[in-house]
């Protein structure tokens, strides 16, 4: 198909479920709400790497250690794959990163929950990874081609983090009642916030019907929840864990779970920037860019000389 | 801005001045194409190349890349509206199933 050159071509592309390319003609608003949801998936990936690589040092085995340390450089690689997609859409990588350090652009409020525990790193990888999953397969169809390659890519990789981190936990609750007991702390912890990564309940996402619209997301936040507790809830069983809400139940009629509401106010503020570890996540990633200078400028001085 | 003005625009309207961007072509295997896989940005070709492997072929060890700046693609021009040959569907002589073949007939 030649180049997209006007509104009307562009939404019959669109209605069909045909890809939109970057040198297609697009509506600003288009344009902007992929730049900003593009934006905070790869900051979410870069941010990501925190929590996790705090474990690679301490890692309990060789084994651990080599796993841990290939889920976190794939954790950089899909923020890479995400900004390229998001600088065809014309916006620069240092304009990009200024976003993330000025607060301007938000990353995942998940990353801004503490790791204290080893088996966080089998939680995470279960659950977060797992509840990305559910976000991610469905916007390998998103309208956007550049995004769509991208999630095709990372959701071929994130499908080892998530049975690493569940074979992770596996062992541990094969292990001795102390390493049982750190698994359900440590789910119990992560639960609710698994939750709240899908995002504020449909009827408070008042942008959903438009970027459904334009086929940027394919599902609503709600549905997408369903789908990962209905997933979720036979792997707790045959992990032999607890999910910490009293009202999850089957509920044979629909066909499906039901399940509490997380505290969206929780997610307010976590969002806002008052989260456990907000602050932490953001002086770090501050300090690993102004460390990363010399790089950038060793680079383009042998670039320049060249 | 963009052709069909109306408070449109293009995504690619933009490219950043900081390193210049390139495309990376991956073969996963030798005997295979070189497929595009995705784009980067580097200060130079070696370096993209070295990025290009960091970034698209972290499972593959027997990977190639291709590495290309994204200003030297010359790609089919946007105002093009009739495609210089038709496409092949509607010329259904170019498919093998626009020929019957008795059921018996072996191997074609």
């Amino acid at each position: 198909m030649p180049v997209i050159e006007d509104e009307a071509t562009f939404e019959a592309t669109v209605a069909g479920n045909d890809r939109i390319e970057p040198r297609d003609w697009m509506p600003e608003g288009y344009r902007r709400t992929l730049v900003r949801q593009i934006a905070q998936h790869a900051h979410s990936e870069i941010i990501g790497m925190q929590p996790e690589g705090a474990w690679i040092g301490r890692a309990p085995s060789l084994r651990r250690k080599a796993i841990l340390l290939a889920k976190v450089q794939d954790e950089a690689g899909h923020g890479l794959y995400l900004y390229s997609a998001c600088e065809t859409l014309g916006v620069t990588r240092a304009e990009l990163t200024d976003m993330l350090l000025s607060g301007k652009q938000k990353y995942s409020s998940i990353f801004n929950y503490p790791t204290p525990s080893y088996a966080d790193v089998g939680t995470i990888g279960w659950l977060v990874d797992g509840a990305a999953i559910c976000n991610q397969v469905p916007l390998c169809r998103t309208s956007y081609g550049p995004y769509g390659r991208a999630m095709i890519r990372i959701c071929k990789e994130e499908s080892f983090h998530q049975r690493q981190g569940y074979e992770l936990l596996m062992t541990m609750m094969r292990g001795t009642d102390e390493q049982r007991a750190m698994v359900q702390e440590s789910v119990d912890r992560f639960w609710w916030p698994s939750l709240m990564m899908f995002g504020p309940p449909d009827v408070e996402s008042p942008n959903t019907a438009r970027s459904m619209a334009w086929g940027i997301k394919r599902n609503t936040n709600d549905e997408l929840r369903q789908r990962f507790v209905d997933m979720t809830v036979p792997q707790a069983e045959a992990l032999g864990v607890t999910l910490p809400d009293p009202d999850l139940r089957w509920n044979p009629d629909r066909g499906a779970y039901d399940f509490g509401q997380p505290d969206w106010s929780e997610l307010k503020r976590v969002v806002s920037g008052e989260g456990p570890c907000n602050a932490e996540r953001m002086a770090h990633r501050t300090r690993a860019h102004e460390d990363g200078a010399w790089v950038r400028e060793a680079a383009a001085a042998y670039a320049g000389q060249r | 801005m963009g052709a069909g003005g109306g408070g449109g625009v293009r995504g690619a309207a933009v490219i950043g001045a900081d390193w210049p961007l390139y495309e990376v072509f991956v073969r996963g295997k030798r005997g295979l194409n070189f497929v595009h896989a995705g784009s980067l940005r580097a200060a130079s070709d070696a370096h993209a190349v070295d990025r290009a492997f960091a970034v698209y072929t972290r499972r593959g060890t027997d990977a190639a890349v291709w590495v290309v700046r994204s200003t030297d693609v010359t790609a089919s021009a946007p105002a093009e509206k009739e495609p210089l040959f038709a496409p092949s569907g509607d010329k259904v002589y170019r498919h093998p199933t626009f020929y019957s073949i008795p059921e018996g007939v072996p191997h074609i």
